[in-house]
């Protein structure tokens, strides 16, 4: 469906002016291999700056790779990038271009400029507002919309005019449960119905975990893991997840807690721990007794999570992907 | 994981080598060149009847306030107040379809916006005269509201005023051209818009204040100016035997123009979209 092989794009320097500071090159995406198949849910899973967005403006033609190939359905997109819109339809993360129009009238003209007659355009227009539930705010520009609600209505341009692959930038970012699941369940519809296959990036495990077949974990340019979410997370099956938050400070005093410091990553009151099972009943038994017990506020044991994949597996970013 | 399973999946377990003859077939349709700019053009009317009809009025009330202010130092109906009115009819054009376009694409090109654009199968020439042709028709009422009040003002004959029919879209042309060139070209948001503003500014100050008493290089700018050749066309008809060959001649200066300008606005988006 969808194959990529040593894809690479460096942005060059930039030389610092006057009150702005210059940056180095950066390697956005360094010798990607994708293999999509047809019909799968494919995600890009990776904090922000780890080049998700880099690697699909190249897959969707928006951006010529510096080396390597893109293959969909057997057309170079590399090499033709204008074939690229008449065999996906992207959804990126701005919605600049639909703005002020109406919905009805943003998925109209969409669907037109994807090639369906007007009459065409209508009916399928008419069609994806119903099945997103959409309708009731047809008539109201985007502008007005809530960010869930401007989001859904980009995602219902996208669906009109059908094509084999859609390219999903955070679908569903600002979305409440209800739009999200009508995010889902059109996906799943077209699926079923026509094949169609899906290229998902996202910075949220909970959501990579429920939805994708296939999970890129993607770092600093590169593919460092490729697997279902539950083949990547036997990877760390050993370890469990310790979420601790003390009410003020951690009581560094208790030579069990100032030991778990060092293995702890910190946000704020927060510590998370990455434990091997009887390390973890251990440090709950310390915390939920005596002097930290006192200074505790909260605390969560889980199993691991993609999150937990993604930093086993050398990720350099700290925090940046989303649990929500 | 998704609710359906992997084997109701049509061609879900197919291998992904089924020959590239079939795989050809997967390509959907392309949007031919007029649907498309007619799709366009429609949306980017309503946007405009939506977001920008306070700017309209804006546009029309700086050109009734310049010929109100020309009244005093210019006389009834002669060769300073013909193109007293006529320049200010056509700064409207100037003011929205220059000035407003060339931000609007700015704005588009930096917010991400061109690559909706990009990622259907249109082609560039549509979305660029899909764009131009609808801020060109959305100053037609302001043009003809400012075009009428001007006769009035200063006592001139309504009787050719039909010639902006051919004034607007010529000269709306050529300045939506330069607008949307400028805004896709700017390589920031903000130089899109100082250059919309300085075309607006240039038409307005050699368009509206007559060009006999000006000093040469001034005059040599005025008739570097697309919107100098829609002024003129414009006052020449308010004379009682209009040479209409000039006024054709003007016109078609316009209509160069505007075709130069719109290719080198399409150029510029095809630049832009794909980097």
């Amino acid at each position: 469906m969808c194959a990529v092989r040593g894809l690479t794009k460096t942005y060059p320097a930039v030389r610092g002016r006057r009150g702005v500071p210059g940056t180095p090159e950066v390697r956005a995406t360094d010798g990607v291999e994708l293999d999509v198949r047809r019909g799968e849910i494919f995600g890009l899973l990776g904090p922000n700056g780890a080049g998700k967005s880099t690697l699909v403006r190249q897959l969707t033609g928006l951006l010529r790779p510096d080396a390597g190939s893109v293959r969909i359905l057997g057309h170079d997109i590399v090499r033709h990038p204008e074939l690229a819109s008449r065999v996906l339809a992207y959804l990126g993360q701005e919605s600049t271009a639909l703005d002020e129009l109406t919905v009805a009238l943003a998925a109209e003209t969409t669907g037109r400029l994807r090639g369906l007659p007007a009459r065409r355009a209508r009916a399928e227009r008419d069609a994806v507002l119903e099945e997103l539930g959409l309708g009731p705010i047809a008539d109201k520009p985007l502008k007005k919309l809530s960010g869930g609600q401007r989001r859904l209505a980009c995602f219902a341009a996208a669906l009109v005019g059908e094509r084999p692959l859609l390219v999903l930038d955070e679908p569903t970012t600002g979305m409440d449960p209800v739009a999200r699941r009508a995010v889902w369940a059109a996906v799943d519809r077209r699926r079923a119905e026509r094949g169609t296959t899906v290229l998902l990036v996202t910075h949220n495990v909970i959501e990579a975990e429920t939805v994708l077949d296939r999970v890129a974990v993607l770092d600093r340019g590169r593919v460092i893991a490729c697997d279902t979410p539950a083949g990547l997370k036997e990877k760390v099956a050993g370890e469990v997840r310790v979420e601790l938050v003390w009410r003020d400070r951690a009581p560094l005093e208790v030579p069990e807690v100032a030991a778990l410091h060092a293995r702890a990553v910190e946000a704020g009151r927060r510590w998370t721990l990455r434990l091997a099972p009887e390390e973890a009943r251990a440090a709950v038994a310390t915390v939920t007794g005596g002097a930290a017990f006192a200074a505790l506020d909260d605390f969560t044991l889980a199993t691991p999570s993609l999150e937990d994949v993604y930093l086993a597996l050398g990720g350099a970013a700290r925090q940046g992907l989303v649990r929500t | 994981m998704s609710v359906v399973p992997a084997e109701v999946r049509p061609g879900g377990g197919a291998p992904a080598a089924s020959g590239a003859a079939a795989d050809a077939a997967g390509l959907g349709p392309r949007a031919r060149l007029w649907p498309s700019l007619a799709a366009v053009y429609r949306a980017q009317l309503s946007r405009a009847r939506v977001a920008r009809i306070p700017l309209l009025c804006v546009a029309v009330f700086q050109s009734v306030g310049i010929m109100i202010m020309m009244r005093g130092v210019v006389d009834d109906g002669g060769s300073d107040a013909r193109s007293v009115v006529a320049g200010s009819s056509v700064v409207v054009v100037a003011y929205v379809a220059l000035n407003l376009l060339a931000q609007y694409f700015g704005q588009l090109r930096a917010g991400g916006g061109l690559d909706h654009y990009a990622t259907l199968p249109v082609p560039p020439a549509a979305v660029v005269l899909g764009a131009a042709g609808a801020y060109a028709s959305f100053t037609v009422p302001g043009t003809v509201v400012t075009a009428v009040f001007g006769c009035l003002l200063f006592g001139l004959p309504l009787g050719n005023l039909w010639v902006l029919v051919a004034v607007i879209p010529l000269a709306g042309a050529a300045l939506s051209g330069l607008g949307a060139a400028c805004g896709l070209l700017a390589p920031r948001p903000e130089l899109a818009t100082l250059l919309g503003q300085l075309g607006m500014s240039a038409a307005l100050l050699l368009g509206v204040l007559p060009a006999d008493r000006m000093p040469e290089v001034i005059r040599l700018a005025r008739d570097l100016l697309p919107s100098t050749y829609g002024v003129e066309a414009y006052a020449r008809t308010f004379g009682a035997h209009p040479d209409w060959t000039f006024v054709a001649g003007d016109l078609a200066v316009c209509a160069g123009v505007g075709v130069v300008s719109l290719a080198v606005a399409t150029w510029a988006y095809r630049r832009a979209a794909v980097r």
